[in-house]
């Protein structure tokens, strides 16, 4: 934890304006636009280098930026005001949504007329925010009544959002809500209890599942026993980052991506693209850059002031990193395909959008500290 | 305990966060190494096995498509053949505004709503590089239109691709049947790697029966291309071997005369060769155009099809289960000598018969009766009273075994599918079919070759071929020879052994005098004839007559007339034509069935120097 800087340093003043005056914490900054600028290198190459693409996602990239710093200004104490009103319209959506929601095979997107969104968005940032808030004014370790509560928080949305379905940002926003209790120090015995339970539930979930989430298993488990169906993605997208070797084929050369074998390759598969042209090499850049915008997130949330700040900001930065392990274990065949976007290079807007609101709560828990400490 | 107290302890739990926050940067660490070690895997020690993977995913083979067989009939004339078809083709992704195109193509060519409709379905099935046509079967005219007009439309385009086409459309459907798109039952049951660049398999006839030997083997190109199929270098390639072309036993000019000859008759006409089971000529009338159903017929065109009353899709010659009437009675003349009768003994005609114990008047068709009749009288002028006596007293049984070595009521095994079996009766079908004790009164009538008894005109024509040939039974047969095969043999049946080979002279005399007797009852055959004619006329009631009724052609429905039978074979003395001719509904079987066929014998006989 040595990033917390000499208070007389040169840099320290400097970003310190930054901090005190638009509330910006200068290193995430950096790390997040050079992701992005990552991000859109690959996707010129992944989108068979359409420019169209590349304007419409560096467009969202900027209503995201301008979005993050707006977030930026707000006080964590204002935002955990706000906390439990964001929660209960958030769930109400949810609700909205199963019952009038559209959306091909599965039921997310909510049309108000004027604009269509996906209210499981709003719930990745709402349910560990009011996580945290339930914990922010008690005593931690907290006790078990209030863990209870906690957790009818956390599974409520996540339960509405599986049955859009949507799994993966289901996963999102219950990992999201179960990472603040391990930050609030609940007892080991209790994770690990749970750890158990959940081992000894698999089987219960293998009955819940619809017959495509058990299809995704099944072919995880064995990808080559269907490599024309099911399992083509993984198949193709283990080709593509295996050919890619040290030094990758280079830029733009991907043979797997530009020959169209790899599906997805602009969203849940961009990373393969990545992979394939870059190497391991450029995969090792890719991977230190999130992890000092994780690092970063983490030293964050060990600076926040109240509890409501550093569970959040804890919160917010390790499902950043779930996002991450989950998205690239998938596509390198470690996991099972969850549909989750590499955050801050794939293709798309949502969750984009979603993702830089993060950031400025981040930076806002940095930010408004009314005295720094040491 | 310290945390007994309700006091938020914040130095405390920034500790207790900062050392949650240590374990889970720990954890983090740790499955960032195994990702690590995931890709170190895959990029380093597997990374040889993915490049061989990779580049083999660039080489596709792509199937071509083994042109399909020709059928010709014995004098080397075409059938079935494959001509370029032009049809005009849309690759989308060349084309900026599908809309104004189909509109400005509209202009210069006619485009049916129906042709949009089918265009915008593949539109949304298809890839953007694939050519999805819009018309098929442009005429001449269009083409040229659309090659002054090319340079406006980008991304359209005319192709040349061979089509089945059937020469002589009607006239062969129901013997060389069609070709059509291939379904996915039938997908099913093919080599679906043979079939994977054929569009059309043999749904019908000799097209469907030969489907293997028309078709060929598919070929294939080895090509660099995406995972969508879009081809982008040929490597190599292995050509198609093309289907085996056909040479039928059918003369289409037998054909020809038999279609004419039948005119707007229902009807169907069978010649076969007695020495090897060649099928000369096998007309079912009234026909369809089996050209239309090549690309898919239109489903009014079907409907219309289907509808008709004449019943067109309907193949008469193999499906069509008719009651043979009178031409059974040299059968069942040879069946009462086979087992001991005399052919001198007689029987007396009154003009009808009855059982003992019944008062149930069977009529004869000449009121006035024909007096004392022998069985060549009975074949000769078509005494039914002679055969009602006769079937009486040899029984269901006797009768039923004697016509099945025959191949009554059997598939006489033609080397095309959907023949049907007609049916002889029995003692044992009734009781196992109907669940009742057979009547005596079923019998007698089963002697005329009514009642239960049907039979499909390819039936008649075998079995009076087997006549012809003194019981040598051959397979009827439609193809002759398969090119570049040796698959020219013909396929014997069980022959029918008399007891007394005498019997077969004895039964082809009454026949001849059928035609060149005096009183024979298609004597009028026999003017200026060169040759040697053998046959029986029949006329089969369609129409159940009340007891006390009389049948007046003039006032029954035309649906309800008799059928129009006869049975022949020529030169009598060596057999080298056996035809059988169905009429529907017109009349009487010398007045109609038996100049017809006259006209398809003198046309082989005479006309044919072979």
């Amino acid at each position: 934890m040595n990033w917390v800087a000499d208070d007389f340093s040169p840099q320290r003043r400097r970003q310190g304006t930054m901090s005190s005056v638009f509330h910006i914490d200068l290193p995430l900054l950096i790390g997040l636009l050079l992701l992005s600028i990552l991000g859109l290198v690959i996707l010129y190459s992944a989108g068979n280098q359409n420019i169209d693409l590349i304007y419409r996602q560096a467009t969202r990239l900027g209503i995201g930026f301008g979005l993050l710093v707006v977030i930026a200004q707000i006080s964590p104490r204002q935002l955990k005001d706000w906390t439990p009103w964001l929660f209960t319209l958030g769930t109400l959506l949810l609700i909205a949504v199963l019952v009038f929601g559209e959306g091909k095979g599965a039921q997310r997107w909510l049309d108000l007329g004027f604009v269509r969104f996906q209210p499981s968005e709003i719930m990745k940032l709402a349910v560990p925010m009011m996580i945290a808030w339930i914990f922010a004014e008690s005593v931690l370790p907290p006790k078990l009544s209030r863990i209870m509560v906690a957790l009818a928080c956390i599974a409520v949305p996540a339960l509405l959002v599986a049955r859009q379905p949507d799994l993966g940002t289901a996963l999102l926003i219950g990992f999201g809500g179960l990472v603040v209790l391990l930050f609030a120090g609940i007892r080991w015995r209790y994770i690990f209890g749970a750890g158990f339970l959940m081992i000894a539930a698999l089987p219960l979930l293998w009955f819940g599942m619809h017959d495509y989430q058990r299809q995704r298993v099944l072919t995880f488990l064995n990808p080559e026993a269907d490599p024309l169906g099911a399992g083509w993605h993984i198949v193709q997208s283990k080709i593509a980052i295996g050919s890619g070797g040290i030094y990758g084929k280079g830029w733009l050369n991907g043979s797997q991506s530009h020959l169209e074998f790899l599906p997805e390759r602009s969203t849940d598969f961009i990373f393969a693209v990545f992979s394939e042209e870059f190497g391991l090499i450029g995969v090792l850049i890719m991977l230190a850059l999130y992890l000092f915008i994780i690092i970063r997130g983490l030293i964050i949330a060990s600076q926040g002031q109240d509890t409501f700040g550093r569970l959040l900001a804890g919160s917010l930065t390790v499902t950043f990193f779930f996002n991450i392990i989950v998205n690239i274990g998938m596509v390198t065949g470690l996991l099972p395909i969850v549909g989750l976007p590499l955050p801050l290079i794939s293709y798309g807007g949502t969750s984009l959008v979603t993702l830089m609101a993060v950031f400025g709560m981040l930076m806002s828990v940095q930010t408004h500290r009314k005295f720094m400490t040491t | 305990m310290a945390h007994s107290l309700t006091i938020k302890d914040n130095y405390r739990e920034s500790q207790l966060f900062n050392r949650r926050a240590l374990a889970t940067a720990f954890v983090i660490l740790l499955l960032v190494i195994i990702l690590v070690a995931r890709l170190v895997h895959l990029q380093i020690l597997s990374h040889e096995h993915y490049t061989t993977l990779s580049h083999n995913n660039r080489v596709k083979i792509t199937p071509m498509p083994p042109r399909r067989g020709l059928i010709y009939d014995r004098n080397g004339l075409l059938l079935a053949e494959n001509i370029p078809s032009f049809s005009l083709e849309l690759i989308p992704e060349q084309i900026s505004d599908m809309d104004a195109t189909l509109d400005a193509l509209q202009e210069i060519i006619t485009i049916s709503e129906r042709d949009l409709s089918s265009f915008r379905k593949l539109l949304k099935q298809k890839r953007r590089f694939e050519n999805i046509p819009l018309r098929f079967r442009l005429n001449e005219e269009e083409v040229a239109r659309f090659a002054v007009n090319q340079h406006l439309f980008d991304g359209v385009e005319v192709q040349a691709r061979p089509i089945r086409h059937y020469p002589f459309d009607e006239l062969t459907a129901h013997v060389i049947g069609y070709v059509g798109r291939l379904d996915v039952n039938e997908l099913n049951r093919v080599d679906s790697a043979n079939y994977s660049a054929t569009s059309h398999i043999g749904k019908l006839g000799v097209e469907k029966a030969y489907e293997d030997t028309l078709h060929g083997t598919v070929g294939y190109n080895h090509v660099e291309a995406n995972a969508q199929g879009r081809t982008l270098r040929i490597l190599a390639r292995t050509p198609p071997q093309p289907g085996h072309d056909l040479k039928l036993n059918l003369d289409i000019r037998l054909q020809q005369m038999a279609n004419e000859a039948l005119g707007d008759r229902k009807g169907s006409i069978v010649a076969i060769d007695p020495n090897s089971g060649a099928i000369l000529a096998m007309v079912s009338k009234p026909s369809y155009d089996p050209n239309l159903f090549v690309n898919g017929i239109d489903p009014k065109a079907y409907g219309s099809l289907r509808d008709s009353k004449a019943k067109p899709l309907f193949n008469r010659a193999l499906r069509g289960q008719y009651p043979p009437g009178s031409t059974v009675k040299p059968f069942i003349g040879l069946a009462g000598l086979e087992h001991g009768y005399n052919h001198r003994h007689s029987v007396f005609c009154p003009g009808w018969f009855s059982l003992q114990g019944d008062d149930h008047r069977y009529r004869d068709w000449k009121k006035t009766g024909h007096g004392t009749t022998n069985l060549d009288k009975a074949i000769t002028e078509s005494c039914d009273v002679y055969f009602y006596q006769l079937a009486t007293e040899l029984r269901i049984d006797k009768i039923h075994n004697f016509m099945k070595r025959f191949g009554f009521g059997d598939k006489t095994g033609i080397d095309i599918q959907g023949e049907l079996s007609g049916l002889f009766p029995s003692r044992e079908w009734k009781r196992r079919m109907r669940n009742q004790p057979w009547y005596p009164g079923e019998t007698v009538i089963t002697g005329i070759g009514q009642g239960f008894t049907l039979t499909t005109p390819l039936q008649l024509a075998s079995a009076t071929a087997t006549l012809a040939m003194h019981g040598l039974r051959y397979q009827p047969r439609l193809i002759d020879t398969i090119k570049d095969v040796s698959d020219d043999e013909t396929i014997r049946l069980k022959s029918v052994v008399l007891s007394n080979p005498q019997n077969w002279d004895t039964v082809i005399e009454s026949m001849i005098n059928v035609v060149h007797g005096e009183r024979g009852t298609a004597r009028k055959l026999a003017v200026k004839s060169k040759y040697v004619i053998a046959g029986k006329t029949g006329t089969a009631q369609v129409f159940g007559i009340a007891q006390d009724e009389e049948y007046d052609e003039e006032n029954i429905a035309k649906k309800l007339r008799d059928h129009s039978l006869f049975v022949s074979f020529a030169p009598a003395e060596n057999p080298r034509i056996a035809v059988a001719v169905v009429a529907e509904n017109s009349g009487s079987g010398s007045a109609v069935a038996a100049p017809i066929a006259r006209k398809i014998m003198d046309g082989y006989l005479l006309e044919n120097k072979q």
